[in-house]
């Protein structure tokens, strides 16, 4: 009992005491793990983007050196329509241009997804899709990461005749038979139809007049 | 001595926090696919139920009552954000596929559970050990699940090939069902039923039990 006397754990200077100093002590933790760390993060990340677009134009060998292999692809910069510079990449087979890579990026469900799409010199056909940053729903939205439905847009084209963007992640399977649009359509994906359309969006965005559409008309 | 150990080999079978006390099951279900996402899982929720009973013991005294959830879940959260900055610079392709469930450390509830039913009344040794223990019955059926999952989901073990998969022009036909959710609540299951028979003080008393009524005992 003399203990509870010289000290109350339950009084009000206790309890602020140790509010304040436990989150002081734990923000500190937090704040210099996320300082220290930082670069080793980034250089993962980087390593990580690098490796996806690899594996949009397909030329990720599985335990090849991703610097390496990185070395092969052709960097470029596009000015786009609000006079900013991007930076693309090109790939060539045999000293012929195989594919142009894009980088894509736009507002997710959740965060901002970004990415790179992958086209045939033709600058229409799609040759691959890929994301290497979002915050979508995992199970549901993040199933855009999963290879069956990455398979779905090869193959896919861009533009119509009139060379506006006409794809389109739609709501429920394409229908393959006596669908004049087929080749513009990709499956939507379960519990995720507002992923599906910040993906059309994005595409449509980076392919259209005001991202990469008058850069890709030079190739048709 | 006999005491300290028991405190960490009870958690294995005998008091086992996901067959017996049915906590962190979510988890369980969610990161079973393959057994390396498990086992860096297990690491990681070992490090953070043992490191935080340790802190939380520390200060036990000092904690006020009306705060000390709050206070839990401080300790909790900063080794569980510590544990996911650390992944994220050094198993960083695997902390993807893990996704939220390092994040989701802070609401298993084998973590607050120990924290408040043992590291609040403990000294700081045997609350490590006691979140230890439990920590290593957690992973025992994580890993347990994930061998089976990914043995007979993919024919491969940690990513090497170990039953030859049919479509590789060997005799195993994969086994889908193995890789979705539903596979590992029931593998947990039978588990459950496996540890129940050989240790039969498990198994709980029935809440209702069905016998015959007479009318004259109703009237």
């Amino acid at each position: 009992m003399s203990d509870k006397k010289t000290f109350d754990r339950d009084s009000i200077s206790n309890t602020l005491f140790v509010a304040i100093g436990l989150s002081l002590i734990c923000s500190v933790l937090v704040a210099s793990a996320a300082i220290v760390l930082k670069p080793v993060q980034l250089k993962n990340q980087e390593e990580y983007r690098q490796r996806i677009i690899l594996e949009v134009a397909g030329l990720m060998v599985p335990g090849g050196n991703i610097a390496e292999l990185f070395a092969t692809v052709q960097p470029d910069t596009v000015e786009i329509a609000s006079g900013e510079s991007v930076e693309i990449y090109l790939a060539r087979e045999n000293g012929e241009l195989a594919q142009i890579i894009l980088p894509i990026s736009g507002p997710g469900l959740w965060s901002t997804m970004r990415g790179y799409l992958s086209l045939a010199p033709d600058g229409n056909t799609v040759k691959g899709i890929r994301f290497y940053e979002h915050g979508e729903t995992p199970g549901l939205g993040d199933q855009i990461d999963k290879a069956d439905w990455r398979e779905l847009w090869v193959g896919k084209r861009l533009y119509g005749d009139d060379n506006v963007p006409r794809i389109e992640v739609i709501r429920g399977f394409v229908q393959r038979e006596g669908n004049p649009n087929v080749m513009y359509q990709i499956d939507g994906l379960s519990g995720a139809t507002l992923t599906g359309n910040g993906v059309t969006k994005l595409v449509r965005h980076w392919t259209g007049p005001e991202g990469f559409g008058p850069y890709l008309e030079t190739y048709q | 001595m006999s005491d300290m150990r028991k405190v960490v080999i009870d958690p294995l079978i005998d008091n086992n926090p996901i067959t017996l006390q049915m906590l962190g099951i979510c988890s369980a279900l969610a990161v079973t696919t393959a057994l390396l996402p498990a086992l860096l899982m297990c690491a990681a929720l070992i490090s953070v139920t043992a490191l935080s009973a340790a802190a939380i013991s520390l200060i036990r005294n000092r904690i006020p009552n009306n705060i000390r959830i709050i206070v839990q879940m401080t300790i909790i959260a900063s080794l569980v954000i510590l544990t996911d900055q650390l992944l994220r610079a050094y198993a960083f392709e695997t902390s993807k596929q893990l996704s939220v469930f390092v994040g989701l450390i802070i609401t298993n509830c084998i973590v607050l559970g120990r924290a408040e039913a043992f590291a609040m009344k403990n000294p700081v040794g045997v609350s490590f050990l006691d979140g230890l223990g439990n920590g290593l019955g957690y992973s025992l059926i994580l890993i347990a699940v994930a061998t089976l999952r990914e043995l007979f989901g993919a024919g491969t073990l940690l990513g090497y090939p170990i039953l030859e998969l049919t479509q590789d022009g060997g005799w195993y036909q994969a086994n889908g069902l193995m890789l979705l959710p539903p596979s590992a609540f029931f593998i947990i299951g039978l588990l459950i039923w496996v540890i129940r028979s050989w240790r039969t003080q498990q198994v709980e008393d029935p809440d209702y039990q069905i016998h015959e009524v007479h009318r004259t005992d109703v009237y």
